[in-house]
């Protein structure tokens, strides 16, 4: 049985492969992302070297990393399960002999396996070679961080697996899904570190699952985060990842029963 | 005026379909907001810990991000086509589209209108009309006709870049992927362009001209900085025709090329 669940991992790979022309030019507006929010960063620097205790190579360094995480974790398994949702093409998916939102799953870590051999590391080394990131240089730096990227898009997914299935409930959940990208994207910590928040903003982040998509590996790719407290941040993942399961499968058992497929 | 009575009935019909699901009406003005909201934070956070970005100060970075959202709205409202190579293409829409007599973008445009886009205009007019009243700006009626000249040739830069992405369904096979990316970029045409460099600035102004949406023609209205980009701001609506009229003529020619690939 499992082995039918690996091969909707390569079969997606292999999917993604075809059509990896397009993540070609994905690299490269990557580069400008990264590329402006540099900038930006070095002007509210100023002529100041540290702001909420990050020193500006530190900084580069997260935005690099964290834009590069990104891009291996992002996937649209929200649009993809609304998308059969709609059409109705998921009563099909509903009878065939494996679990859905685990299969699901398996494609969307077929695609991040696609995203981090062909576009995260490719884009981080052409990163690397325009703006001054500077990696760490302990190997097991290294392994740690791929651990956490791991559970990166374990959340990642289940967060968009959650608000994909609202769309059981809602005809027409586009209006969430574009919320939860801005959000996933502030509160994650991409665009500004969660160290950056007011007092009161960033006590709420500490009880949401944000966090520990970017915010969290990131810091402690850059060093700001020391080696001894990396089990205590993976052990946070590891804790968000089990809670998340529950409303995934309460949402699950409640929508099956409601689903009503329109047209077909 | 034959396209007017059209885009009336598109209209009525766009209500129609809306009534239906309703719920879903609030969800997305709401969901529209936070989203336009959050990007507010991100400059409120930035000003925790700076005085100024590049010599702006946060009164004026907020303002033009008030200016940004109005022919964001605008342009929300109408290019609602997020899924057009996937639904016209792929699927083949195109055919029916063109086997009508009204123009093929028209149509396109009018079948997704969305209009809950439009309050963001009208949140955007607040903020900036209170930054305006914060900062102590003179105010003329001329600055209203200005106002009113720049939202129009945002919009048209925005529509011609929009347009292009698209048709570049018409030329490749492939679903590109590549307008939600083009989402970030949009957003740093709001931010001071004298921050970046010289190869973001010039693309910013000259080749994905994002920089005429935002920052550009709201310092038309603000006190002269040192680079002093407000000069450039009348050029706001020539920019758009020459955008717009870009994008149209990549349409159009991509229309003539399209061989239908649906069934």
């Amino acid at each position: 049985m499992m082995s039918a669940y690996v091969d909707f991992i390569r079969i997606r790979f292999l999917m993604m492969l075809a059509y990896r022309v397009n993540y070609y030019s994905g690299i490269i507006i990557y580069a400008i992302n990264i590329g402006a929010y540099y900038f930006l960063w070095q002007a509210i620097y100023g002529s100041q070297d540290t702001l909420a205790g990050f020193t500006v190579p530190q900084m580069t360094t997260y935005i690099a990393v964290s834009w590069m995480a990104r891009a291996f974790y992002f996937n649209n398994l929200d649009r993809e399960i609304a998308n059969e949702i709609r059409d109705g093409s998921v009563a099909v998916q509903l009878i065939r002999p494996y679990n859905y939102l685990f299969v699901k799953m398996m494609q969307g870590f077929g695609e991040g396996l696609f995203r981090l051999l062909l576009f995260m590391v490719p884009g981080l080394f052409i990163v690397c070679l325009i703006f001054p990131v500077s990696l760490p240089t302990d190997p097991k730096v290294w392994l740690i961080y791929l651990v956490m990227l791991f559970f990166s898009f374990l959340i990642n997914s289940q967060i968009n697996i959650l608000t994909g299935l609202f769309a059981f409930f809602v005809e027409n959940n586009e209006g969430m899904m574009r919320m939860k990208r801005v959000m996933v994207d502030l509160f994650s910590g991409v665009v500004v570190p969660i160290a950056f928040f007011p007092g009161w903003l960033s006590g709420i982040m500490e009880w949401l699952p944000f966090q520990a998509i970017t915010y969290l590996p990131s810091s402690f790719f850059t060093g700001r985060t020391p080696l001894e407290e990396a089990g205590s941040v993976m052990l946070l993942q590891l804790f968000w990842f089990l809670l998340l399961l529950i409303p995934i499968w309460l949402t699950w058992r409640a929508a099956r029963k409601r689903l009503f497929v329109q047209g077909g | 005026m034959r396209y007017a009575s059209l885009f009336w009935e598109y209209i009525k019909n766009y209500a129609k379909t809306r009534l239906t699901y309703r719920a879903d009406f609030w969800i997305e003005v709401i969901s529209d907001l936070l989203f336009q909201g959050m990007n507010l934070i991100f400059i409120l956070i930035v000003f925790q810990h700076t005085a100024s970005l590049g010599g702006w100060s946060e009164l004026e970075v907020v303002f033009v991000y008030g200016f940004f959202m109005i022919p964001y709205g605008i342009f929300g409202t109408l290019f609602s086509i997020w899924n057009f190579s996937e639904r016209y293409i792929v699927k083949g829409e195109m055919d029916r589209v063109l086997t009508r007599p009204a123009h093929s973008l028209f149509q396109v445009l009018f079948e997704n209108v969305d209009p809950p886009s439009l309050i963001g205009s009208f949140v955007g007019a607040g903020i900036m009309a209170y930054c305006w009243a914060q900062m102590g700006l003179p105010f003329s009626v001329m600055d209203l006709v200005m106002l009113f000249l720049f939202i129009i040739g945002a919009v048209l830069i925005y529509a011609g870049l929009y347009t292009a992405l698209n048709a570049i369904s018409f030329y490749s096979d492939a679903p590109t992927g590549i307008v939600p990316l083009m989402y970030n970029i949009q957003n740093y045409g709001r931010y001071p362009v004298n921050i970046y460099n010289k190869i973001i600035r010039f693309m910013l102004t000259w080749l994905l001209p994002f920089a005429f949406v935002g920052v550009i023609p709201a310092s038309y209205f603000l006190e002269q900085k040192t680079d002093d980009i407000s000069k450039l701001a009348l050029l706001t609506p020539v920019m758009g025709l020459i955008v717009f009229g870009l994008g149209l003529a990549f349409w159009n020619h991509g229309v003539k090329r399209y061989r239908g690939a649906g069934s």
